[in-house]
């Protein structure tokens, strides 16, 4: 897996080490996917990093390109596997921002609850996972059994663990089913005690402590440089959540908190998902309380199918939007739009240029995890070791599929 | 401050020069020449009633067939003023834009992923090279010229033919 090059003898009078080229990955199990980085060591002290990416390149944005905005969901779900629904979310406002049109709001309610679930499912990957890169291992197991519950709440809305692709353009694909209440209720009640279990478990452990205390230490004015966002950018002190500061959907109908550290490596920002975690069980909480009833998609034959299902026997005119509906997808107005959000990585941008057809023109995705994993790029402090590489890279919480696209 | 006084702004320091592009979507757009780009950005956030210092995301747009093709598209962020703004910038022919690297860092791999996809080149950019695709890849593939399937080659049987034309590169 590592193989070993040796470059140049130092010269240096005095100097008697050799400058080494490391290869780590693209199959190591700390890189968290494909990812391949060249160091070049000096000693045991890393000199320089040099990543590689693109090994799960996929070409999302050239397929898009050929796929109608429908289609287009199951690609989203793609890009960071590990909580699909803010992909979706993200997608979906940004076409309906261009159609003009607003999902209702028991749909906007649905969807930032399942948004809020990803983000717990993706930050109790990388919470257990670092633990584990460093060598603790126990951590992990615990954060994946109470991942499970996550994944079985996502599984009895969408059907799927994983995939859910359970956004639509105007709406979301179905009602939420009947127990939900109950099994999430049940959730949000053990849940925040079993994230004081992990931190009774690691948090003061004195090796977790020491490698990651003090290590990768990012300034906040190099972490907007570089820009990072999410819980990367608010653990060096900045304090800015696209939730909070420009709410879409109905996050400005819910009470949380912004968690900010000032640290600035990598313990705060293992730390601030933590602490998110929390909060996004609050949000959950609120989201099942004030839901209203209501429709879960726009009445808006063109766009979405219809609700009554019974109405397709009986009338002809929805037999014909659903068939063209399903045969050539919708059309957007020309047009462009850019829209932000609060992905459990970061910011997630989708860019999305139409013109005027079923398909659009271009579409970008702003990727979170491909800008913060530029910060190893140079000019954090105070890593200086090989193992210090492995616990940045892990409190980073790169998804390589988001940053290959 | 919204998008008439950021416009009164620009007006006032470039004098006509950044012509304005409008709201397609609420976020105010300017389309700067390729000249004047860095001077803009640097503008933009070094100024202290705007303060642009969160550049999100750049990106690059292929307008085939139109003439001068190319467009890089900026998006940025001001996290103290909470506002966005989308800078525009036609690449000309061959596509040549100054890097902006020297006012974001984070302008790097974004303008390497810009040239990866769409060949467009980043004059002074500190390392250019291809970032998702390989080394000896040829052509790039977000081009609206270049076929979805590829082309066809000892690893890819479903490509389109090379001589199919259309390859203008």
């Amino acid at each position: 897996m590592t193989d070993v090059t040796i470059l140049t003898e130092n010269k240096k009078p005095g100097g008697g080490s050799k400058e080494v080229l490391l290869n780590l990955g693209p199959q190591h199990p700390s890189t968290h996917g494909v990812l391949r980085l060249v160091l070049e060591m000096e000693g045991e002290i890393v000199s320089r990093i040099d990543p590689f990416i693109g090994y799960l390149h996929r070409g999302t944005e050239k397929l898009a390109e050929d796929f109608t905005y429908t289609q287009i969901f199951p690609l989203t779900d793609r890009l960071d596997y590990v909580c699909p629904p803010s992909n979706n979310l993200g997608y979906a406002m940004a076409v309906e921002k261009l159609l003009g049109i607003e999902a209702p709001i028991r749909a906007q309610y649905i969807r930032v609850m399942m948004a809020e679930l990803a983000r717990i499912s993706g930050h109790l990957l990388i919470t257990g996972a670092l633990p584990m890169d460093l060598g603790a291992m126990t951590v992990l197991l615990y954060t994946m059994r109470e991942r499970e519950m996550v994944m079985d709440l996502l599984e009895m809305i969408s059907g799927v663990r994983m995939h859910t692709s359970f956004c639509r353009v105007g709406g979301v694909r179905e009602d939420l089913p009947e127990g939900f209440t109950e099994r999430v209720a049940e959730f949000c009640k053990v849940f925040p005690q079993r994230i004081s279990d992990y931190e009774r478990l690691i948090a003061k452990n004195r090796v977790f402590l020491k490698r990651t205390k003090d290590v990768g230490v990012i300034s906040p004015e190099l972490a907007i440089d570089m820009g990072l966002s999410g819980p990367n950018l608010r653990a060096s002190g900045v304090d800015w959540d696209i939730r909070r500061d420009s709410p879409y959907e109905i996050y400005d109908r819910l009470d949380f908190n912004v968690i900010v550290r000032d640290g600035g490596d990598c313990y705060g920002r293992w730390d601030c998902r933590m602490e998110e975690m929390r909060e996004s069980t609050r949000i959950i909480e609120q989201c099942m309380r004030d839901m209203p009833e209501g429709p879960f998609q726009v009445d808006l034959p063109q766009v979405a199918f219809p609700v009554d299902k019974e109405l397709l026997q009986r009338s002809m005119e929805t037999q014909i939007h659903h068939f063209e509906l399903s045969a050539y997808g919708f059309k957007v107005p020309k047009g462009e739009v850019y829209v932000a959000i609060e992905a459990p990585k970061g910011e997630l941008g989708y860019y999305i240029i139409s013109d005027g057809s079923e398909k659009p023109f271009r579409m970008k995705v702003r990727a979170p995890s491909f800008v913060n994993l530029q910060a190893l790029l140079g000019g954090a402090t105070n890593m200086n070791y090989l193992a210090d590489v492995i616990a940045m890279l892990g409190s980073l919480d790169p998804v390589l599929a988001e940053v290959d696209k | 401050m919204g998008g008439p006084a950021l416009r009164q702004k620009i007006e006032e320091r470039f004098d006509g020069r950044v012509l304005d592009g409008g709201a397609p979507d609420g976020m105010q757009t300017f389309l700067v020449e390729p000249d004047l780009i860095v001077e803009v950005c640097r503008f933009l956030k070094e100024d202290p009633e705007l303060r642009f210092d969160f550049l999100a995301d750049v990106c690059g747009v292929d307008h085939y067939p139109e003439e001068n093709r190319f467009e890089v598209v900026y998006h940025l962020y001001s996290i103290p003023f909470i506002m966005r703004a989308r800078l525009k910038c036609r690449a000309g022919d061959p596509p040549k834009v100054p890097t902006v690297t020297g006012v974001w860092r984070t302008a790097n791999w974004h303008e390497r992923e810009t040239y990866d996809m769409y060949g467009i080149q980043f004059d002074g950019h500190p390392d250019l090279r291809r970032i998702y695709m390989w080394e000896e890849f040829e052509g790039f593939p977000m081009r609206k010229d270049f076929p979805l399937k590829g082309y066809k080659d000892a690893y890819n049987p479903f490509g389109e033919d090379i001589d199919a034309g259309g390859r203008d590169d």
